[in-house]
């Protein structure tokens, strides 16, 4: 087995063991990511002095005795995330030179770890999509297929994982934007409840929704990078002041009598036959574990996407505001006065999705029409949130398909948004409610496409959430399967 | 509701966005469609519901009134497209 193969857990065994040293494995990493990049697009930015500076520390470290799960393990980070030095662009052309002074909470705390940073992923532009078609850096291929897309918005952070660019990466998640693309690449992707890690130093999309999140080769994986990144941050007012298990620690609780609910609204006629297939031998996998498997309603799942599209454009038209080209990315010329820069800047700064959400947004929160579309939107939300609230009074668990479909190829997709807007009707609920679930690997289609099984927890029931997807990694060969690249 | 040209112009003035011709046809088509789509909203009664803005109950999020060190004045500056000693330098605003 290659070093780049290795998941963080097998790698850091290694690193303890000294059978390998951190300068290898970032070296490994680098030489990996220079042979199958070009084909996948996955990165936008590639650190290779840097990283390797880090990896050197990482390795002083390591003589010293002092090792940490996440010391010179090669990370890529999405990039959204602000990082002292190195250029972070949100897959945008409005900030492509940007080079931010300081780091964000969650790099940060990747750092004090010893975690060796190998590059910037590619993404969305401001995560905004579930292809990862709009990033201004052009799209992310599929490892599993390179025809295909990747899944959005964090889709260079899966795409690096099934690529095995990277050994670990941090993606965001405001409408599925981790679990989706974890599920298009058979990876692990876990959404945490929101306030559960810090925001600050990330760029924000739809600020009520927005969670950082890790995606992983495995659930030991998943539960080792949250717990590396989770807790309270005075710097986001947003974060929640309590206590972060050791996620690892509970993993092998199993599953006997846990109760597991499958939500009717989610397996509805028009599931892809093989999604479903996959659903149904998931559900056979718990009850032979011992799980109590029930039917459970959340009446108003029909309205979570359109709920959404009114909430994040709102938010969305309020937080990309501060794009004017006045104290950082790019600036139009040749304007006659503020106003006429500010509108030339934008145009020329955004791409077509990004100025789509921010028009729909302004519209959403104009004079005549704020108590009707956003404040509508936001009532809706809490229906929403007591459907998932009276579902956990019966059950701990939640069990679902991702996307309604296995990946969908590039360019499908791009001339109807709506459509778009669709494919995420199985993820959105969840950040409306702001509570968590994961994405793990649950087969494969005829096509040899990846499909994702979707676990979702009470607010804060990460651990109960990583648990339940152990039970099942432990099972199943699934996140085994290696791309073919 | 349908929504017209000249509104989806408007909006792009509110939200300093200069548009082009085709794009302008574009988003009319698409923002009808998918404000077509939110409209089934209205089939739902949310008469006396609380609207949710934000999915943890808190209250105020306070910090210790205390000095502390920011990013200076020169980092600030750093990503400025222009600038005038220490300050961002933009074109005129009086006409």
């Amino acid at each position: 087995m290659e070093i780049f193969d290795l998941t963080i857990h097998e790698l850091h065994e290694k690193l303890k063991a000294k059978e390998v040293s951190s300068v290898e494995a970032t070296r490994a990493m680098l030489e990996r990511i220079e042979a199958v990049d070009g084909q996948v697009n996955a990165y936008i930015t590639v650190t290779p002095e840097q990283a390797l500076v880090e990896a050197e520390a990482a390795d002083k470290r390591i003589a010293a005795g002092d090792i940490a799960p996440l010391t010179g393990i090669p990370v890529g980070l999405k990039d959204i995330f602000i990082t002292k030095g190195i250029r972070t662009t949100c897959g945008s052309r409005i900030l492509e030179n940007f080079v931010p002074p300081y780091d964000g909470t969650a790099v940060a705390k990747l750092k004090e770890q010893g975690a060796v940073i190998v590059g910037k992923l590619n993404q969305d532009e401001f995560a905004m999509g579930s292809s990862n078609e709009s990033s201004y850096f052009g799209p992310v291929k599929n490892p599993w297929n390179l025809e295909c897309t990747p899944g959005g918005s964090s889709g260079g952070s899966a795409a690096a994982i099934a690529a095995r660019t990277a050994t670990a990466t941090l993606g965001t998640d405001t409408g599925g934007s981790i679990r989706q693309p974890a599920s298009h690449c058979s990876c692990v992707g876990l959404k945490p409840t929101y306030g559960r890690v810090s925001r600050y130093g990330v760029i924000a999309y739809a600020s009520s929704l927005d969670q950082v999140g890790p995606l992983t080769r495995d659930v030991t994986d998943a539960a080792l990078l949250l717990g590396a990144v989770a807790g309270y941050d005075p710097k986001d007012s947003t974060s929640v002041n309590t206590p972060v298990p050791d996620y690892v620690a509970g993993l092998a609780t199993g599953v006997k009598g846990l109760k597991i609910g499958l939500p009717k609204q989610y397996f509805i006629e028009g599931l892809d036959p093989d999604v479903k297939r996959a659903m149904d031998e998931a559900i056979a996998l718990y009850k032979s574990l011992g799980a109590e498997l029930r039917e459970v309603s959340l009446p108003h799942t029909e309205y979570a996407v359109a709920t959404y599209y009114l909430i994040a454009t709102a938010e969305a038209s309020s937080n990309l505001a501060r794009y004017d080209g006045v104290r950082f990315g790019h600036r139009a010329e040749d304007v006659r006065g503020l106003k006429e820069m500010f509108a030339k800047t934008r145009a020329e700064g955004f791409g077509s999705e990004v100025k789509r959400r921010i028009m729909l947004g302004t519209y959403a929160l104009s004079s005549g029409y704020y108590d009707a579309y956003y404040v509508k939107a936001q009532k809706v939300r809490t229906l929403i949130m007591q459907d998932f609230l009276n579902a956990f009074n019966e059950v701990d668990v939640l069990l679902t398909p991702i996307a309604p479909t296995p990946p969908f190829k590039i360019g499908e997709k791009l001339a109807d948004p709506l459509q778009m807007y669709l494919s995420d009707i199985f993820t959105i609920p969840v950040n409306l409610a702001g509570t968590c679930g994961i994405s793990i690997p649950a087969g494969f289609s005829a096509g040899g496409l990846p499909i994702g099984l979707q676990l979702i927890g009470k607010p804060f029931g990460e651990a109960t959430v990583l648990s339940t997807a152990y039970a099942f990694e432990r099972e199943t060969q699934w996140h085994l399967k290696k791309a073919p690249l | 509701m349908k929504i017209t040209r000249s509104e989806v112009e408007h909006v792009a003035r509110l939200a300093r966005l200069e548009l082009s011709d085709s794009e302008l046809d574009t988003f009319t088509g698409q923002m009808d469609g998918i404000l077509a789509y939110v409209e089934k909203l209205n089939a739902l009664d949310t008469e006396g519901i609380v609207p949710t803005s934000h999915a943890v109950p808190m209250e105020n999020a306070f910090r210790p009134d205390q000095p502390a060190d920011s990013i200076g004045v020169e980092a600030a500056l750093a990503n400025a497209p222009l600038r005038a000693e220490s300050f961002f330098r933009v074109p005129k605003v009086i006409e």
